[in-house]
């Protein structure tokens, strides 16, 4: 789960990491307000899940509360990629001496909290990975042990020289993975990590990803979601325990596992089709859950025809029959369904469809083949 | 033979009161896995079929049945602990089903049980079969037939499909590992690959992966240096958007690293069959063998 800024912002102050004052507004009066208290040149931030909010206009300077209102204004309501700007981050525009990354991440290679630091700041971090590795200093460290004392000092003179700046950088360094372990994250990241005119050394942004496996344990966390940031027909699937992404295409998917799932897609593409999203039901044999899958997919008015596709292993084939039909008395289907159903109670599950005058078929190939086909004649 | 589990493993069940963790074992007992006690705190003492007696603790069922593997089917927020118990008890092969374990409690397990010179598989994974001889998790046992194909895999019911596909065109197979689908894991492709590489029982090997990480990139690499025997692959996720996690915790494409085709070229380059879809495993199969 990412967090807006200003979540990531609060967290970050809450762990005693510098920052500078600010607050989050959502109307123009608020933003004004934020700015009269700030007392001079502020900077209004867009708060969306988005990369390139300065390019799209998301990101604007005011030297006065007014214009901060101005800003605000323009900011609230615009679309960024798609999602609309419910709220704006307002903060002094800081004096910056220079800039510097410090970045904490869950690494799959060493299976631990890998900290990645760089006196290149204020930059796209994979960019400079992938073109120049040698700026980045990495260390993994042992989550039973934490962060060494010697080793946050190690990190921080590769950004700074004077000791009084590495001391304060080192002390951030082990407030950022204090902060990553006790928030459950995969990733806490500073960028940019500024020194000022006057010395002092400061985080201007907050960028925190909490693993989604920690929520349930963690309601104060989870609480941070905010769902009008999100696909709504996501939030619905969410709800409905289904693992749900929309997608452009219009051949719809609901499918059994997340590798069977990314595997329909990539059928559909490959036999000339544009799969309209990626669904998992899960392994559970709950017909409810097929009839929300059904409810979510059909809500979408670009998709022409709906694939099943279920290898029934724990999930048994008959249910999700049971689920189809019981889905189409509930509400109108108004797209053509292809199923292919086998596994599990696979004789029953076809029993039950030829009942209802439907036809299963048996081959994943043959399936996607003829939803591709029956939603290129509809569309 | 096989690799990591065969007829004289002797298994435990973690969980074995619970909702999944006793259909599951009624299921490997059927198949004729060698299940040799349960374990549920505070149902020691009781029985959960003929000859599979439960326990409180780990331990005690070492103890009483010189049990050498577990698979655990406990919820996700007691996964990580039970994974310590088996390793501590001295459980050599440790097989986590269970989903949604947060990654932070793996970081310490998996230092925990390399020390302790245990094997653990997943979590987030169905588990592995020897067709004929020992299944331990949930992998459908009809599915399969014992054979010479080894298979290893990210995800269950695409497993499922492949091993469908194998076992239609008369197929069988050595042992199929599911690895899971979680950003950390304790079994890799590159652990399978070396075990099918050296199980005189197998003579050609799938390996189905998906997006995210670089563990398939890895495996290629060292399916260059070290194996010999034919091997085909497949990448699920060609068509995911970046960025998105699609369903599985690891399957994510992080910026421009982990996509389907960097995977797939790596595959490639390394000598290993490109399946375009599921189904071309049969024909690459029979081309390579």
């Amino acid at each position: 789960m990412n967090l807006h800024e200003y979540q990531g912002r609060a967290l970050f102050r809450a762990g005693g990491i510098p920052m500078p004052d600010g607050d989050v507004a959502a109307t123009p009066a608020e933003a004004e307000a934020i700015a009269r208290r700030l007392n001079g040149q502020v900077v209004v931030k867009a708060q969306v899940h988005v990369g390139g909010r300065g390019k799209a206009g998301g990101v604007k300077l005011a030297s006065t509360p007014k214009e901060a209102a101005e800003a605000a204004k323009k900011i609230l309501g615009m679309q960024i990629k798609g999602l609309t700007v419910q709220k704006v981050l307002v903060v002094p525009a800081a004096d910056i001496a220079t800039e510097a990354y410090a970045g904490l991440i869950l690494d799959r290679a060493t299976q631990r909290p890998v900290f990645m630091v760089s006196a290149a700041g204020g930059i796209d971090i994979e960019e400079v990975a992938a073109t120049t590795p040698e700026k980045i200093t990495r260390l993994a460290v042992d989550p039973r042990y934490g962060l060494l004392p010697h080793q946050a000092l190690t990190l921080a003179f590769t950004l700074f020289s004077d000791i009084t700046q590495v001391r304060a950088t080192a002390k951030i360094l082990e407030q950022l993975y204090q902060i990553f372990i006790s928030n459950g994250c995969t990733l806490t990241e500073i960028n940019p990590l500024v020194s000022t005119p006057d010395g002092k050394v400061l985080a201007l942004d907050a960028k925190v990803i909490i693993d989604d496996n920690e929520l349930d344990r963690r309601p104060d966390l989870a609480q941070l979601r905010d769902e009008t940031a999100e696909e709504p027909s996501e939030v619905t699937a969410r709800k409905a325990n289904l693992t749900f992404i929309k997608l452009s295409g219009n051949v719809g998917c609901v499918v059994n596992g997340a590798g069977l799932a990314m595997a329909t897609m990539d059928l559909v593409k490959y036999y000339g089709g544009q799969p309209a999203n990626f669904l998992d039901i899960g392994g559970s044999s709950n017909p409810e859950k097929v009839v929300n899958a059904l409810k979510i997919i059909t809500g979408d008015p670009e998709v022409k025809a709906i694939l099943f596709n279920i290898f029934g292993g724990i999930t048994r084939t008959d249910d999700v029959a049971n689920g189809i039909l019981t889905a189409m008395k509930q509400f109108k289907v108004n797209v053509p369904l292809v199923i292919r159903l086998t596994g599990t109670n696979e004789e029953e599950a076809v029993r039950i469809l030829k009942a209802a005058g439907m036809q299963a078929l048996n081959d994943m190939d043959e399936a996607v083949q003829k939803v591709v086909e029956v939603a290129k004649g509809a569309a | 033979m096989s690799i990591f589990a065969d007829g004289n493993t002797r298994l435990i069940v973690q969980g074995i009161t619970g909702r999944d963790g006793s259909f599951h074992a009624r299921q490997m007992l059927e198949y004729g896995t060698r299940l040799v006690a349960g374990v549920t705190p505070g149902k020691g003492g009781q029985t959960f079929a003929p000859g599979v007696p439960i326990f409180n603790t780990v331990a005690e069922a070492v103890r009483a049945t010189e049990a050498n593997a577990s698979v655990i089917y406990v919820p996700p927020m007691g996964a990580a602990g039970a994974i310590f118990e088996a390793a501590d008890a001295g459980i050599s092969l440790i097989v986590c089903i269970t989903e949604g374990v947060p990654v932070l409690d793996l970081t310490k397990v998996m230092p925990y049980v390399r020390e302790r010179g245990a094997r653990l598989i997943g979590p987030n994974c169905p588990g592995l079969i020897t067709p004929g001889a020992c299944k331990i998790g949930i992998i459908p046992g009809n599915i399969c037939i014992p054979g010479r194909v080894g298979l290893v895999s990210r995800s269950g019911t695409l497993t499922y499909e492949v091993v469908h596909q194998l076992t239609r065109n008369g197929l069988g197979q050595s042992s199929c590992v599911g690895i899971g689908g979680d950003p950390l894991i304790g079994t890799n492709f590159i652990d399978c690959l070396r075990g099918f590489q050296d199980d005189p029982a197998t003579d050609a090997i799938v390996m189905l992966g998906e997006i995210g990480g670089t563990d398939e990139q890895n495996a290629a690499a060292f399916v260059k240096e070290y194996v010999t025997k034919p091997v085909v692959g497949f990448i699920a996720g060609q068509t995911a958007p970046k960025g998105r996690r699609m369903g599985h915790a690891g399957a994510i494409i992080s910026g421009s690293s982990g996509t389907a085709e960097e995977k797939m070229a790596a595959f490639e380059a390394a000598g290993i069959g490109v399946m375009r879809r599921p189904a071309d495993v049969i024909a690459l199969l029979r081309k390579q063998m």
